[in-house]
């Protein structure tokens, strides 16, 4: 939206008329009149998700954010191409050394090179980010929504049952499941993190949706004689899902910083997994003497949200039909 | 909306029965043995360890542990914790800070968050929106120790504009770096919640018609748009409650605060059942009071939402 | 950070530090603000960083650092150590014996509690009888194993007889030369008779005989101690008192020194050992101290069994370098171990037999570790795993361990992380240990004695790797026996001769005292036993 050239000169809220006032009502360029009143008449009319995916790939931060996060992936599923170095191979002799030739970050307090473990530290940490990340959305937009959608006693019954679940404290939960599954993976760790957070998006859901379902298109859909089901699917969810979005890139971020707790209270991945959660946490001993090497994991985490912010944004707005307009 | 609140109330008892037989579970499938490791290095001779679990009734069934504990809080006696400390004071003296932590920490993420929330999600894409990103990008990637570390070191110890630590009388001024460091992550999420928010609502129909009809732009904010846009908000704050009251461990840590989350880890790591039980059931009560709060002011802020 | 498991330096030592808050309803005012009786002492107030004791302030229930640390400075046993760890007589007028197994022990007359009654050999006797006794439920049970009558199985009296007024007899199980050097130790002091009336309440607000008393203890915040005015021996005061205050973490207390809001901090953290010396000047502190840090092999993996087990234990102890960790990881604030005790008891040599396996050699490690493998293999992707709690810092330095094992060695070799000291104890007693694990030592006294039998000799408390050796066990009964200290040296080495023959244990470093102060105080001193000397210290 463009900057708004008729900024009040009186502050918010002046009841001053200002110069021109009569003649003003919005300007075509800066609210959404302008969208609605430009009708394209070269888009055909497509499907809800085509068109999405057209908005989506027109738009700059699309691919900025597409790069990030194949980067992202590529990292995670083939270090072995970005460095020939092994992550676990140290030597103490090279402990807190400088950028040397062949090894761009230096060397952590184990004498391991930072540059390696950053590579091979995505895996872990993305895998469990994303997989704690996808489980809090299935089920806690589920519950969430189920709830706010059909109310009385399904609302009741599934807020109590968050209510239940938001008790339970993370280091309880992580000591008692961790300690019960002999075979700990990215797997368990991102499912103990997973029960930990789905209460919360799931109470935004809900709130959300009990907003959502009021709007004017719900009612019209209603009377149409849609299915209550397919209201909340087609109509309902894709506008409540702003929130959802935004909740779920920052909480990708929170899992892998979390994972990175629990490593250090060694009920996270086992120790001899390489993550950034797991070198963030090791490098907190040199805070004092080199917190320089603490920057690359702690990077590449806020590389990683970056990327998924960005794109959640994007996917947000192609999904509002209202913005997609424009 | 009585009728309402009554019912929400009662919903408190299977709330409150359902978490307490959950928590009361998983400190029982704690691996570990507590009572022997009282002695430390050098152990406890098993007769003693015995003794001493029938003294806190470990050596009786899972269910009637429970029963007993839920005797405890029917009576408002939950006995000792392994110190011989009354459990019940144990309660009473980790909350006073900790609220008073946690409702500062909570004010400002709520009030920051959703301040910057509004002004990126007004002039989005610019370049307060882009610093705004990156900013709370800075809070998501680096861990609060880190954060706190740091305030701690610079602001305390070679500023000196703050005390170091909060020590045994918390007070506004003392508790104003932790409850900053506690409000850093949170602020993150309102930030983003918000501005989206406002982002998808300066779009609405009504934002529209509002600005057709002539109201100034500052004038639809505040009455439409902010309005609208704090239901996820606020949902996302009466949550947070409880997490910043529980999950203050490494905040309250580094700044020598004897809070909840303290007590709460100390608890746990040792296999005091009872005090675990008790201070969470604490929290779920803070956390269902929340919700409702939260509940009824979904109402207040978008009227068409009611409540029976 | 666990900011919380930090504080107890010495991790596993201990039961780590204690969270807990609870009103204490004291005035603290009965006895109060008396300063000391001593001439020439200061009047100012010591701050020193500690953490909530995690039992009543009773000898018999204390079991871990905060609490001994309260507990030795208001109670008098009979003996003191000093900063060097010798023994000084303090409420004792003599400890004899001629068979080193029954001990007549008189009382100085002139002695009294804080209540004003007088200390006589029963205080003793019903102290020492308390404790010992099971249905008491007393933590420290573990040091009356010793005494004749002492049974961990039914309530049973111990053989203590009151002579008179001032002098009582012990009668022990087996003959024990270092006995004296037991008794400073806090499990042995005193108790009024207060106590016997209201056991429960007393530790509250202990009525003591030491030089300090309790004035308030405000739980979880801080522990006041003010100079006792009815002490009566030679540890005098020289402040006006000590406030030992609560800290959530180590480098929280570092920071209020360096913010000069406290005075004492008896564990530099972690992060600061590359800083503090430079930091600090001639007010930081780095010296040995009777803590030990060893890995030890439980003999219940196949693969360290046998000759050539015995050979793979060396393998992995020659494996690891002991130097570089110390210097890089520890800043030189452990020093590598050459024996299994520690530099500060009487007789520690680094010239014992065998003892060439504490350093690196990556060459003799691989050959002997081959050579093993030709008498006995074991599978070539074999993976090491040591085992211990993780809510400390231990993963640094097995991290460190692993990574020239597995380089020297060619096996695997990982880091076996409990999550809690109570898991990681309870496998280690159930034999459930998947690997070799750590173990750490604090002397109880400063004896040779005290680093060997209850670690490696048969069937005893901490020997939970279940070794075994005969031979090893009569030189250390021998060297109970023994009536010259130097013969008894001479027998401990022979026995740890025999320690390096079976390598039950991979000695690993020793720890020092690493501690820092401000520059308000003077005349301080950090003893064998890593704290403070508090009596001593002036404050302005």
């Amino acid at each position: 939206m463009p900057e708004n050239r008729y900024e009040n000169p009186g502050g918010p809220g002046t009841p001053m008329p200002r110069p021109g006032q009569e003649r003003y009502v919005a300007a075509v360029d800066e609210g959404g009149l302008g969208a609605v009143d430009a009708v394209k008449t070269d888009e055909a009319p497509t499907s809800f998700w085509r068109d999405a995916w057209h908005q989506m790939r027109s738009r700059p931060l699309f691919w900025v954010a597409a790069v990030i996060m194949t980067l992202v992936v590529l990292l995670a599923a083939f270090p072995g191409l970005f460095t020939s170095v092994d992550p676990r191979t140290c030597n103490l002799s090279m402990s807190l050394q400088g950028p040397q030739p062949g090894h761009p970050f230096g060397f952590d307090r184990q004498g391991c090179d930072i540059y390696s473990r950053t590579i091979y530290g995505a895996r872990a940490s993305v895998v469990v980010g994303l997989l704690a990340t996808t489980m809090v959305v299935v089920f806690g937009t589920l519950m969430g929504s189920v709830a706010g959608y059909y109310g009385k006693w399904f609302d009741t019954v599934l807020s109590r049952v968050t209510d239940i679940f938001f008790a339970i404290p993370l280091v309880l939960a992580a000591i008692v499941i961790l300690s019960i599954m002999t075979n700990r993976t990215s797997f368990t760790v991102a499912l103990v993190l997973a029960l930990f957070g789905w209460p919360q998006i799931a109470r935004i859901t809900r709130g959300t949706v009990m907003s959502v379902k009021n709007n004017e298109f719900v009612t019209a859909a209603k009377s149409l004689g849609m299915g209550r089901g397919r209201i909340l699917v087609r109509h309902v969810l894709p506008n409540s899902a702003a929130p959802i979005i935004v909740y779920a890139t920052v909480a990708l971020g929170q899992f892998i910083v979390a994972e990175a707790t629990l490593s250090f209270l060694g009920i996270g991945l086992p120790p001899w997994t390489v993550s950034w959660g797991g070198d963030i946490s090791a490098g907190q001993e040199a805070i004092r003497t080199a917190p320089e090497i603490l920057l690359y994991p702690a990077g590449g985490l806020a590389l990683t949200v970056l990327g998924f912010m960005m794109m959640g944004d994007v996917v947000r707005d192609a999904l509002d039909p209202k913005a997609r307009k424009r | 909306m009585l009728w309402y609140l009554g019912r929400r109330l009662l919903q408190v008892i299977p709330v409150f029965l359902g978490a307490t037989l959950l928590l009361y579970a998983l400190v029982f499938l704690r691996p570990g043995d507590p009572v022997a490791a009282l002695g430390g290095e050098r152990g406890l001779p098993e007769a003693v360890a015995e003794q001493i679990r029938a003294d806190y009734n470990l050596d009786k069934p899972f269910f009637v542990q429970y029963l007993l504990f839920l005797r405890g809080v029917v009576t408002l006696d939950f006995g000792v914790d392994f110190r011989g400390r009354e459990v019940s004071e144990v309660i009473a003296n980790a909350f006073p800070v900790t609220i008073q932590l946690a409702l500062m920490a909570l004010i400002i993420e709520a009030v920051f968050g959703v301040g910057f929330g509004l002004i990126a999600g007004m002039r989005k894409g610019k370049l307060f929106d882009a610093t705004a990103l990156v900013v709370s990008l800075l809070f998501i990637a680096v861990p609060t120790f880190v954060v706190g570390f740091v305030m701690q070191i610079v602001i305390g110890v070679n500023l000196g504009w703050l005390p170091v630590t909060v020590g045994r009388d918390p007070d506004v001024i003392s508790l104003l770096m932790p409850a900053l460091v506690l409000a850093a992550v949170s602020f993150a999420y309102v930030l983003r919640l918000t501005r989206t928010s406002v982002v998808e609502n300066l779009s609405a129909d009504y934002v529209r018609t509002a600005r057709a009809r002539g109201l100034s732009r500052s004038q639809v904010t505040g009455r439409h748009v902010l309005r609208n846009s704090l239901i996820p908000v606020v949902t996302f704050l009466g949550a947070d409650i409880g997490a910043l009251m529980s999950g203050a461990i490494i905040t309250e840590g580094i700044f020598n605060i004897n809070g909840v989350g303290g007590t709460l880890y100390d608890a746990i790591i040792r296999g005091e059942s009872i005090t675990v039980v008790s201070l969470t059931t604490v929290l779920v009560m803070v956390y269902i009071g929340a919700n409702l709060l939260v509940d009824l002011l979904y109402a207040a802020l978008d009227p068409r939402i009611r409540y029976a | 950070m666990t900011p919380r498991r930090r504080l107890a330096g010495i991790g596993a030592f201990t039961l780590a530090s204690a969270l807990l808050l609870t009103a204490c309803g004291d005035s603290g005012s009965d006895d109060g603000d008396t300063t000391a009786e001593g001439d020439g002492a200061g009047t100012g107030i010591v701050t020193v960083s500690s953490g909530e004791p995690e039992n009543p302030l009773v000898p018999g229930m204390t079991s871990e650092v905060y609490g001994g640390l309260v507990v030795k400075n208001i109670y008098s046993g009979l003996v003191y150590y000093d900063a060097d760890g010798a023994v000084h007589n303090e409420v004792a007028e003599s400890i004899e014996s001629d068979d080193n197994v029954t001990w007549t022990i008189t009382l100085q007359d002139g002695w009294t509690f804080t209540d004003g009654t007088p200390v006589t050999a029963s205080s003793f006797v019903d102290a020492w009888n308390y404790a010992a006794l099971l249905s008491n439920e007393q933590l420290s049970q573990y040091f009356f194993h010793d005494f004749a009558g002492y049974s961990d199985e039914e309530d049973s009296e111990l053989e203590l007889e009151v002579v008179d007024e001032l002098t009582f007899t012990v009668e022990l199980m087996a003959p024990a030369a270092d006995f004296t050097q037991w008794l400073g130790y806090t499990a042995f002091a005193p108790l009024p008779e207060a106590f016997f009336e209201d056991p429960d309440g007393f530790g509250e607000k202990p009525i003591s005989n030491g030089p300090y008393l309790v004035e308030e203890w405000s739980h979880d915040d801080q522990i006041s101690l003010r100079p006792n005015p009815d002490y009566a021996g030679e540890q005098v005061p020289q402040n006006g008192g000590v406030d030992l205050i609560a800290y959530t973490s180590e480098d929280t207390a570092y920071n209020d020194l360096l913010g000069n809001n406290l005075d004492i901090v008896p564990n530099v953290p972690t992060s600061a050992f590359a800083t503090f010396e430079d930091q600090l000047g001639d007010r930081a502190v780095n010296q040995p101290a009777a803590l030990t840090q060893v890995m030890n092999v439980p003999e219940w993996l196949e693969e360290f069994q046998g000759e050539a087990g015995v050979m793979r234990r060396a393998a992995v102890s020659m494996a690891i370098d002991r130097e570089s960790i110390t210097e890089t990881l520890y800043q030189g604030s452990r020093t590598p171990a050459s024996d299994f005790s520690s530099p500060i008891v009487y007789g520690w040599s680094d010239d014992i037999p065998g003892n060439e396996i504490t350093e690196y050699n990556p060459d003799e490690a691989k050959a002997l570790w081959d050579e093993a493998q030709s008498m006995d293999p074991i599978d070539d992707d074999y993976t090491l795993q040591i085992a211990s709690n993780a809510d400390s810092d231990h993963q640094t330095w097995i991290d460190a361990a692993c990574n020239t094992i597995r380089s020297t060695l060619e096996i695997g070799c990982e880091f076996y992380p409990y999550t809690t000291f109570d898991e990681f104890l309870s496998d280690r007693r159930s034999g459930d240990v998947p690997g070799i694990f750590r173990g750490g030592w604090q002397g109880d006294w400063p004896s040779m004695s005290n680093f060997l039998g209850p670690i490696y000799g048969t069937g005893a408390g901490s020997n939970h790797h279940l070794y075994s050796n005969e031979a090893f066990d009569d030189k250390l009964r021998e060297a109970s026996l023994a009536e010259d200290p130097d013969e008894a040296v001479t027998l401990y080495k022979e026995a740890q001769a025999i320690l390096f023959e079976d390598v039950p244990g991979i000695p690993l470093w020793y720890q020092n005292a690493t501690a820092g102060y401000s520059e308000s105080i003077e005349n301080v001193e950090f003893g064998w036993d890593s704290d403070p000397i508090l009596y001593q210290i002036t404050k302005e």
